[in-house]
Protein backbone atom coordinates (compact mmCIF):
# COMPACT_ATOMS: atom_id res chain seq x y z
CA UNK A 1 0.00 0.00 0.00
CA UNK A 2 1.28 3.30 -0.62
CA UNK A 3 2.31 5.83 2.02
CA UNK A 4 1.89 9.62 2.36
CA UNK A 5 3.85 12.17 4.63
CA UNK A 6 2.14 14.86 6.12
CA UNK A 7 3.28 17.02 8.87
CA UNK A 8 6.07 14.84 9.71
CA UNK A 9 4.22 11.46 10.17
CA UNK A 10 3.15 8.99 7.25
CA UNK A 11 -0.05 7.23 6.54
CA UNK A 12 -1.50 4.59 4.53
CA UNK A 13 -3.33 5.09 1.24
CA UNK A 14 -5.00 2.74 -1.18
CA UNK A 15 -4.10 2.78 -4.87
CA UNK A 16 -6.81 5.28 -5.47
CA UNK A 17 -5.59 7.83 -2.80
CA UNK A 18 -8.07 6.62 0.18
CA UNK A 19 -6.97 6.94 3.70
CA UNK A 20 -6.85 3.23 4.64
CA UNK A 21 -7.67 3.49 8.47
CA UNK A 22 -10.52 6.10 9.37
CA UNK A 23 -8.74 6.67 12.46
CA UNK A 24 -5.57 8.38 11.08
CA UNK A 25 -7.63 11.18 10.22
CA UNK A 26 -6.70 14.87 11.01
CA UNK A 27 -7.86 18.08 9.92
CA UNK A 28 -4.22 18.19 7.92
CA UNK A 29 -4.82 15.35 6.38
CA UNK A 30 -7.94 16.39 5.60
CA UNK A 31 -6.19 19.84 3.88
CA UNK A 32 -3.19 17.51 1.99
CA UNK A 33 -5.94 15.37 0.26
CA UNK A 34 -8.12 18.23 -1.07
CA UNK A 35 -4.70 19.55 -2.41
CA UNK A 36 -4.66 16.19 -3.99
CA UNK A 37 -8.03 16.64 -5.36
CA UNK A 38 -7.38 20.31 -6.09
CA UNK A 39 -10.36 21.50 -4.18
CA UNK A 40 -9.65 24.65 -1.80
CA UNK A 41 -11.29 23.96 1.56
CA UNK A 42 -13.91 26.74 2.64
CA UNK A 43 -16.07 26.81 5.30
CA UNK A 44 -18.80 25.63 3.00
CA UNK A 45 -16.47 22.39 1.73
CA UNK A 46 -15.60 21.70 5.71
CA UNK A 47 -19.42 21.49 6.50
CA UNK A 48 -20.05 18.14 4.37
CA UNK A 49 -16.90 16.59 5.48
CA UNK A 50 -17.84 16.89 8.73
CA UNK A 51 -21.14 15.88 7.94
CA UNK A 52 -20.12 12.59 6.20
CA UNK A 53 -17.86 12.18 9.51
CA UNK A 54 -20.90 12.14 10.96
CA UNK A 55 -22.86 10.06 8.94
CA UNK A 56 -20.13 7.67 8.87
CA UNK A 57 -19.80 7.49 12.59
CA UNK A 58 -23.75 6.80 13.01
CA UNK A 59 -24.17 4.07 9.64
CA UNK A 60 -20.45 2.75 9.25
CA UNK A 61 -20.71 3.22 5.56
CA UNK A 62 -20.22 6.24 3.27
CA UNK A 63 -22.97 6.92 1.36
CA UNK A 64 -23.46 6.89 -2.30
CA UNK A 65 -24.39 10.52 -3.90
CA UNK A 66 -27.92 10.30 -3.83
CA UNK A 67 -28.23 9.36 -0.30
CA UNK A 68 -25.55 12.07 0.90
CA UNK A 69 -27.55 14.51 -1.04
CA UNK A 70 -31.29 13.20 0.59
CA UNK A 71 -29.42 13.29 4.42
CA UNK A 72 -27.60 16.81 3.35
CA UNK A 73 -30.94 18.44 2.49
CA UNK A 74 -32.56 17.12 5.23
CA UNK A 75 -29.93 18.39 7.87
CA UNK A 76 -28.52 21.09 6.08
CA UNK A 77 -31.60 22.56 4.56
CA UNK A 78 -32.61 22.11 0.81
CA UNK A 79 -30.58 24.79 -0.65
CA UNK A 80 -27.60 22.64 0.40
CA UNK A 81 -28.98 19.42 -0.19
CA UNK A 82 -28.81 19.57 -4.29
CA UNK A 83 -26.60 17.90 -6.75
CA UNK A 84 -25.90 22.24 -7.62
CA UNK A 85 -24.36 23.15 -4.79
CA UNK A 86 -22.53 19.70 -3.69
CA UNK A 87 -20.78 19.54 -7.43
CA UNK A 88 -19.96 23.23 -7.04
CA UNK A 89 -18.20 22.24 -3.82
CA UNK A 90 -17.07 18.96 -5.12
CA UNK A 91 -17.10 19.06 -9.11
CA UNK A 92 -15.79 15.44 -9.26
CA UNK A 93 -18.40 14.00 -7.61
CA UNK A 94 -19.41 15.20 -3.84
CA UNK A 95 -19.35 11.43 -2.55
CA UNK A 96 -15.99 10.81 -4.24
CA UNK A 97 -14.23 13.74 -3.51
CA UNK A 98 -15.94 14.32 -0.30
CA UNK A 99 -15.55 11.31 1.40
CA UNK A 100 -12.11 10.71 0.27
CA UNK A 101 -11.12 14.08 2.07
CA UNK A 102 -13.61 13.30 4.90
CA UNK A 103 -10.69 10.05 5.33
CA UNK A 104 -13.72 7.81 4.58
CA UNK A 105 -13.58 4.85 1.92
CA UNK A 106 -14.79 4.83 -1.28
CA UNK A 107 -18.87 4.60 -1.00
CA UNK A 108 -20.27 1.42 -1.35
CA UNK A 109 -21.41 1.20 -5.36
CA UNK A 110 -18.81 3.54 -6.70
CA UNK A 111 -16.56 1.47 -9.03
CA UNK B 1 -20.89 4.76 -10.27
CA UNK B 2 -23.45 5.59 -7.56
CA UNK B 3 -22.36 9.80 -9.68
CA UNK B 4 -22.95 7.92 -13.21
CA UNK B 5 -26.45 6.23 -11.77
CA UNK B 6 -27.69 9.41 -10.84
CA UNK B 7 -27.57 10.78 -14.39
CA UNK B 8 -29.19 8.38 -15.89
CA UNK B 9 -32.46 8.78 -13.45
CA UNK B 10 -35.34 9.50 -15.56
CA UNK B 11 -35.13 6.08 -17.80
CA UNK B 12 -37.90 3.84 -18.31
CA UNK B 13 -36.58 1.17 -16.51
CA UNK B 14 -38.73 -2.23 -15.78
CA UNK B 15 -38.90 -2.63 -12.32
CA UNK B 16 -38.41 -5.74 -11.12
CA UNK B 17 -39.44 -7.40 -7.39
CA UNK B 18 -35.86 -8.51 -5.88
CA UNK B 19 -35.45 -10.13 -2.23
CA UNK B 20 -32.57 -10.71 -0.92
CA UNK B 21 -32.96 -13.33 1.77
CA UNK B 22 -29.91 -13.20 4.71
CA UNK B 23 -29.87 -17.16 6.46
CA UNK B 24 -26.93 -16.47 8.33
CA UNK B 25 -25.30 -14.94 11.87
CA UNK B 26 -23.60 -11.56 10.50
CA UNK B 27 -19.99 -12.59 11.35
CA UNK B 28 -17.56 -15.67 10.97
CA UNK B 29 -18.73 -16.00 7.40
CA UNK B 30 -18.79 -13.23 4.63
CA UNK B 31 -22.10 -13.52 3.28
CA UNK B 32 -23.96 -10.71 5.81
CA UNK B 33 -21.88 -7.76 4.56
CA UNK B 34 -21.64 -9.17 1.19
CA UNK B 35 -25.18 -9.13 1.32
CA UNK B 36 -25.78 -5.79 2.78
CA UNK B 37 -23.27 -4.60 0.02
CA UNK B 38 -25.58 -6.02 -2.95
CA UNK B 39 -29.15 -4.46 -1.35
CA UNK B 40 -27.22 -1.07 -1.45
CA UNK B 41 -25.73 -1.06 -4.29
CA UNK B 42 -29.19 -2.46 -5.61
CA UNK B 43 -31.13 0.61 -4.51
CA UNK B 44 -29.05 2.58 -7.23
CA UNK B 45 -31.13 0.88 -10.01
CA UNK B 46 -34.62 1.56 -8.73
CA UNK B 47 -36.26 -1.42 -8.06
CA UNK B 48 -38.48 -2.94 -6.13
CA UNK B 49 -36.35 -4.11 -3.61
CA UNK B 50 -36.87 -6.36 0.10
CA UNK B 51 -34.57 -8.08 2.53
CA UNK B 52 -35.93 -10.82 4.25
CA UNK B 53 -34.01 -12.44 7.23
CA UNK B 54 -34.58 -15.93 8.91
CA UNK B 55 -32.70 -18.79 10.44
CA UNK B 56 -29.29 -17.38 11.81
CA UNK B 57 -29.72 -14.62 9.43
CA UNK B 58 -32.00 -12.88 12.10
CA UNK B 59 -29.12 -12.30 14.23
CA UNK B 60 -27.30 -9.92 11.83
CA UNK B 61 -30.39 -6.98 13.30
CA UNK B 62 -29.30 -7.60 17.18
CA UNK B 63 -29.35 -4.37 19.08
CA UNK B 64 -26.29 -3.32 20.50
CA UNK B 65 -23.41 -5.56 18.80
CA UNK B 66 -20.01 -5.60 20.13
CA UNK B 67 -17.42 -6.98 17.79
CA UNK B 68 -13.95 -5.45 19.13
CA UNK B 69 -13.50 -8.96 20.39
CA UNK B 70 -13.55 -10.91 17.58
CA UNK B 71 -11.83 -7.33 15.30
CA UNK B 72 -14.02 -7.26 12.78
CA UNK B 73 -16.33 -4.41 11.45
CA UNK B 74 -19.53 -3.66 13.19
CA UNK B 75 -21.84 -2.99 10.19
CA UNK B 76 -25.25 -3.52 12.03
CA UNK B 77 -25.42 -0.08 11.81
CA UNK B 78 -25.64 0.32 8.56
CA UNK B 79 -29.05 -1.41 8.14
CA UNK B 80 -30.69 1.64 9.86
CA UNK B 81 -28.45 3.41 6.81
CA UNK B 82 -31.14 1.61 4.62
CA UNK B 83 -34.25 4.00 5.06
CA UNK B 84 -32.17 6.72 3.32
CA UNK B 85 -31.52 4.11 0.39
CA UNK B 86 -35.51 3.84 -0.27
CA UNK B 87 -35.02 0.34 1.10
CA UNK B 88 -37.68 0.25 3.12
CA UNK B 89 -39.36 -3.83 3.30
CA UNK B 90 -37.29 -5.61 5.98
CA UNK B 91 -39.15 -9.05 7.01
CA UNK B 92 -37.95 -11.52 9.18
CA UNK B 93 -39.15 -15.02 10.06
CA UNK B 94 -41.56 -15.35 13.66
CA UNK B 95 -40.23 -19.56 13.66
CA UNK B 96 -37.03 -18.20 13.43
CA UNK B 97 -37.30 -15.25 16.00
CA UNK B 98 -39.24 -17.29 18.50
CA UNK B 99 -36.47 -20.57 18.29
CA UNK B 100 -34.14 -18.19 19.10
CA UNK B 101 -35.94 -16.34 21.44
CA UNK B 102 -35.50 -12.83 20.27
CA UNK B 103 -38.39 -10.15 19.92
CA UNK B 104 -39.21 -6.79 17.66
CA UNK B 105 -37.74 -5.09 20.73
CA UNK B 106 -34.18 -6.48 20.32
CA UNK B 107 -33.48 -5.61 16.39
CA UNK B 108 -31.75 -2.07 15.57
CA UNK B 109 -34.38 -1.63 12.72
CA UNK B 110 -38.36 -1.34 12.58
CA UNK B 111 -39.14 -4.73 10.38
CA UNK B 112 -42.34 -6.78 9.64
CA UNK B 113 -42.93 -10.11 11.23
CA UNK B 114 -44.53 -12.59 9.23
CA UNK B 115 -45.07 -16.57 10.11
CA UNK B 116 -43.22 -19.07 7.97
CA UNK B 117 -46.69 -19.38 5.62
CA UNK B 118 -46.68 -15.94 4.72
CA UNK B 119 -42.92 -15.23 3.97
CA UNK B 120 -43.61 -18.23 1.20
CA UNK B 121 -46.64 -16.77 -0.17
CA UNK B 122 -44.22 -13.74 -0.29
CA UNK B 123 -41.11 -15.37 -1.72
CA UNK B 124 -43.81 -16.82 -4.04
CA UNK B 125 -44.82 -12.95 -5.48
CA UNK B 126 -40.87 -11.97 -6.56
CA UNK B 127 -39.19 -11.63 -9.66
CA UNK B 128 -35.81 -12.69 -8.29
CA UNK B 129 -34.99 -14.00 -4.73
CA UNK B 130 -31.37 -14.20 -3.69
CA UNK B 131 -29.80 -16.17 -0.83
CA UNK B 132 -26.66 -15.28 0.94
Amino acid sequence: MPMVEVAGKSFEVDEEGYLTNLADWTKEIADYLAKEEKVEMSESHWEVVNFLREYYEEYQIAPAVRVLTKAVAKKLGPDKGNNKYLYELFPYGPAKQACKIAGLPKPTGCI
Amino acid sequence: MSDMMDDMDGGEGVVKKFMFVNRKAPHGTVYALEGLEVVLISAAFDQDVSMVFTDDGVYELIKGMNTKGIEVKDFSKTYRALEGYDIEKLYVEKESMDARGLTEDDLIVDVTVLDSGEMASLMAEQDVVISF
